[in-house]
């Protein structure tokens, strides 16, 4: 079992490299739905005893990570008559450096932190961190709304994969909790981005500072 | 304590229902109000108990706040700033229900009513808070609550200036007063003010607690340096909202200081001292910009700043008397003090309504502007004439009798310790400035009065003044009353007021209530009361004796100025700046009032024109360019705020990450 967890948490990992390397957004949408994915089918792989409702909510994360935010993501893109080129503050070479520093940081976190339980892989604890670093850079570095909804998600998952590494089982309600924001979040996103789109002609959230007096 | 607490559910209950009748300004107009009246009747019985009895209660439930506990208790302390609060807010709430049925078409009156419920609700619980912390947000909903009162016609500019001063400058008091219970409490171990009283702080950290207090407290109360949003916030708002921050609101101020005195024990001289020159310099100087004014509601405001100096004179006479063991000079210092308080609370609240009356029917506020209501609005006349003649400190009037209780204190310190000691020099002082300030507000109100009742009318504005409607008579008449009363009052407040000064005086080493050293006295105010008694008297027959002697004889009356003009005109008359000017011109020093002149000028002159303005001198010389000062500074952080949504993330990414870092070092 633990072989197939720290696997999936390689590709995890090497998913966001993808991400911050990739030049195209619908790319990124695709890389990030792979991801989503891959950690909604994480506890499976992580739990020794599969429970009916551990599995049942593997899935439903799993869909809704790899699925229905995909889903919304791509329709948003297609309404919005945006470049579908990223233009990114920060250059791929450099993304990609930072996303190494951001693994290296992770690592250094992990061996100062002393969490209360074992984590069920070496892997998880850094490879959580990393996850959130490289969607807060996401966030920070991208210039179009869409691109910050998906540094937003890469951050959920990075969240969501520390969760599990501390409390291992999933607690249903707070998985739905989790889960139910995530929606709210990407639907008002992407409600949003719509809106700015409309308003403004284009999404490019660098120039919302026209907005200030 | 029910009584006391189903009052507080009434007025945050009152001022809900508000906010949702805004739909219905009928109903708004009673219940607004009617919630104010109605708990004010019910809280006001177990305060007077307190009162005169010297009970006290104490009532104690947890709260799901750290550190924070729903304590509340009252004592005679508690409860003369209650009585203040109780009796004054329901007569300015019913006078607002007139003075604000202008503005039902404009104005959200919901929004009005609320805060002013909520106003009060605060201003309770300021006074019966015993936790800091409870203390703390009653104190910040009360200033928030005032406000928005202040910017009740924010739609101009004047209006929103005035409120961000009031704004800045009780949240920098708020300031010093967090500091100063952070203080306190981390010696004492909890935010009770009942484990505050020698918490053990050393003798530095005491000091530190008093000056702290006093800037804190000495901001909302409008201690001179500190009182510049006076005059620019009691214009601006309501006239019945002026009425109630002016005559009871500051007054909180003052109770917080008291309050905090008490927990320091006994008081090294240089408080009293420090409080003595704070009454000295808002004493005089508060009455001389006064004189200076054109405005009567910043007129009136500036003699709020002179009456807590007064009010601050007292306290500081009996915190010397305290810290000199002289037990008749702390009793009388801090009796006439907290008998000011009360007494300014009625007579300013009536000034200010006589005030909004006038602006309500003649729609300004400059003086120069008007003259001769007295013809047309005779109630408010007699109202301000009284409210006047109180404020002045002249007998039979409450204002005489919280005077005379300082003067006599400060008598008693001197005289009873020879002229060398310190307790005799502050006396003097004490002395002095009260001659000075009364002098000055008996000149300064016969300007109010003669130029604004007086005369003939100087513009348009007064010429279709009218009496106000009912609502805003009665309060008046109401106050008017209590202005009287209260004047005879001083015998019996003798033993009320010896009930609240034990309170001040309960932790130090004797009681002059109970060490039988102030009953001479007591006769000496029967005597007051007897004077008064008999003053009244003389007046009310001579008043009887003219109209007996005037029945059945010709009247006639003539244009006030008519002594052999040809063609009399309202502009013959002094106006409000050539009246006071003699004195103005003694103290231009300190007023350095600015006259704009173009003289008269070749054999037929055309056009000359004349006009004075006096800024406060604090707001200009001091906060003025400090504060400029600072904005440049702080300007140089604009370039942080530059609009860019990923950088703002940044900020907060990096901050986040550096404490993480940090912790895990």
């Amino acid at each position: 079992m633990n072989l197939l967890t720290d696997s999936i948490l390689v590709l995890l990992i090497l998913a966001s490299f993808l991400l911050l390397s990739s030049s195209r957004l619908s790319n990124c949408i695709k890389t990030v739905a792979l991801q989503g994915m891959m950690v909604g089918v994480l506890p499976l792989a992580a739990n020794d005893s599969l429970t009916c409702r551990v599995t049942a909510i593997a899935l439903v994360i799993a869909g809704m990570k790899g699925i229905v935010f995909p889903y919304m993501l791509f329709r948003t893109l297609r309404e919005s008559t945006t470049i579908k080129e990223l233009k990114p503050y920060v250059g791929y070479t450099a993304s990609m450096f930072a996303g190494v520093v951001s693994l290296v940081a992770s690592f250094w976190l992990d061996s100062r932190l002393h969490l209360p339980v074992a984590a069920s892989s070496r892997l998880v604890v850094p490879v959580a961190f990393s996850m959130m670093l490289t969607g807060i850079f996401l966030i920070v570095g991208r210039r179009t709304a869409v691109n910050q909804v998906i540094g937003y998600l890469v951050m959920e998952n990075g969240i969501y994969t520390f969760g599990l590494a501390i409390v291992r089982d999933v607690p249903l309600l707070v998985e739905l909790g989790v889960l139910m924001d995530m929606f709210m979040a990407v639907f008002v996103m992407g409600i949003a981005i719509y809106r700015i789109n409309r308003e403004f002609d284009h999404i490019d959230s660098d120039q919302l500072n026209t907005l200030k007096g | 304590m029910n009584l006391l607490l189903s009052a507080f559910i009434i007025f945050v209950g009152g001022s809900f229902l508000s906010l949702g009748l805004v739909k219905y300004p009928r109903v708004l107009r009673v219940v607004g109000p009617g919630s104010v009246v109605i708990g004010s009747v019910l809280g006001i019985q177990p305060v007077l108990s307190s009162l005169i009895l010297g009970t006290c209660d104490f009532l104690q439930m947890p709260w799901q706040i750290p550190m924070g506990s729903m304590s509340i208790g009252i004592d005679p302390l508690s409860a003369i700033f209650a009585i203040a609060i109780l009796f004054v807010s329901p007569l300015a709430a019913v006078f607002g229900a007139g003075y604000l049925k202008s503005f039902e078409d404009t104005h959200d009156l919901g929004k009005s009513w609320f805060f002013f419920n909520l106003l009060v609700a605060s201003m309770l619980l300021v006074v019966l808070a015993r936790n800091a912390l409870l203390f703390l947000i009653a104190w910040e909903v009360m200033s928030l609550a005032s406000f928005f009162l202040v910017v009740f016609e924010h739609e101009r500019d004047s209006v929103r200036r005035a409120g961000w001063i009031y704004f800045i400058a009780t949240h920098i008091g708020t300031a010093f007063l967090l500091v100063m219970f952070l203080l306190l409490g981390r010696h004492a171990g909890s935010l009770e003010f009942s484990t505050f009283f020698n918490c053990g702080l050393s003798s530095h950290l005491v000091s530190v607690v008093f000056v702290f207090a006093v800037i804190g407290f000495g901001t909302k109360a409008g201690f001179m340096p500190f009182h510049v949003w006076l005059p620019e916030a009691h214009p601006a708002a309501p006239s019945h909202v002026s009425a109630l921050m002016s005559g009871v609101m500051i007054k909180t101020g003052i109770y917080g200081l008291l309050r905090t005195l008490t927990f320091l024990g006994c008081p090294p001289a240089w408080w009293g001292w420090t409080i003595i020159i704070i009454g000295v310099v808002s004493g005089i100087c508060g009455v001389l910009f006064a004189l200076a004014q054109h405005d009567i509601k910043r007129l009136l405001a500036y003699h709020s700043v002179e009456n807590i100096g007064i009010i601050a004179l007292g306290l500081g006479v009996g915190l010397l008397g305290v810290s000199h063991g002289n037990a008749v000079v702390a009793f009388l210092g801090f009796a006439g003090g907290l008998l000011h308080v009360v007494n300014h609370a009625v007579f300013k609240s009536l000034l200010f309504l006589g005030a909004g009356s006038v602006l309500h029917s003649a729609g300004t506020r400059e003086i120069d502007h008007l003259g001769g209501l007295i013809k047309k609005m005779p109630l408010t006349a007699t109202a301000f004439l009284i409210g006047s003649a109180a404020i002045c400190g002249l007998p039979p009037l409450n204002g005489f009798v919280s005077e005379f209780f300082i003067y006599v204190g400060a008598f008693e310190g001197m005289s009873r310790d020879g002229l060398s000691s310190g307790a005799a020099i502050g006396g003097i002082l004490a002395i002095t400035a009260l001659a000075l300030i009364g002098g000055l507000a008996v000149a300064c109100f016969t300007k109010a009065f003669g130029i604004v009742f007086l005369g003939e009318p100087r513009s348009k504005h007064c010429e279709h003044a009218h009496e106000s409607c009912m609502s805003m008579r009665i309060p008046m008449v109401l106050l008017s009353l209590a202005c009287v009363a209260m004047g005879l009052w001083g015998f019996f407040a003798f033993g009320v007021m010896s009930n609240v000064t034990s309170v001040l005086t309960s932790g130090l080493t004797f009681d002059p209530a109970t060490c039988g050293l102030i009953t001479p006295y007591q006769d000496v105010l029967l005597s007051v009361t007897l004077f008064a008694l008999a003053l009244i008297v003389v007046i009310g027959s001579l008043i009887f004796l003219r109209s007996w002697l005037m029945s059945g004889r010709i009247q006639q009356s003539a244009v006030t100025w008519d002594c052999g003009y040809l063609a009399p005109n309202s502009r013959m008359q002094y106006t409000a700046s050539s009246f006071a000017q003699p004195i103005t011109k003694f103290f231009r020093t300190f007023l350095q009032t600015k006259r704009y002149v173009s003289p008269p000028e070749g054999f037929f002159p055309k056009t000359a024109s004349f006009s004075s303005e006096t800024d406060d001198f604090y707001g200009e010389q001091v906060y003025k360019p400090t504060f400029n000062a600072l904005e440049s500074w702080l300007s140089r952080f604009r370039q942080i705020q530059h609009g860019q949504l990923n950088l703002y993330i940044m900020y907060i990414i990096i901050a986040l990450v550096v404490l993480f870092v940090w912790k895990l070092r």
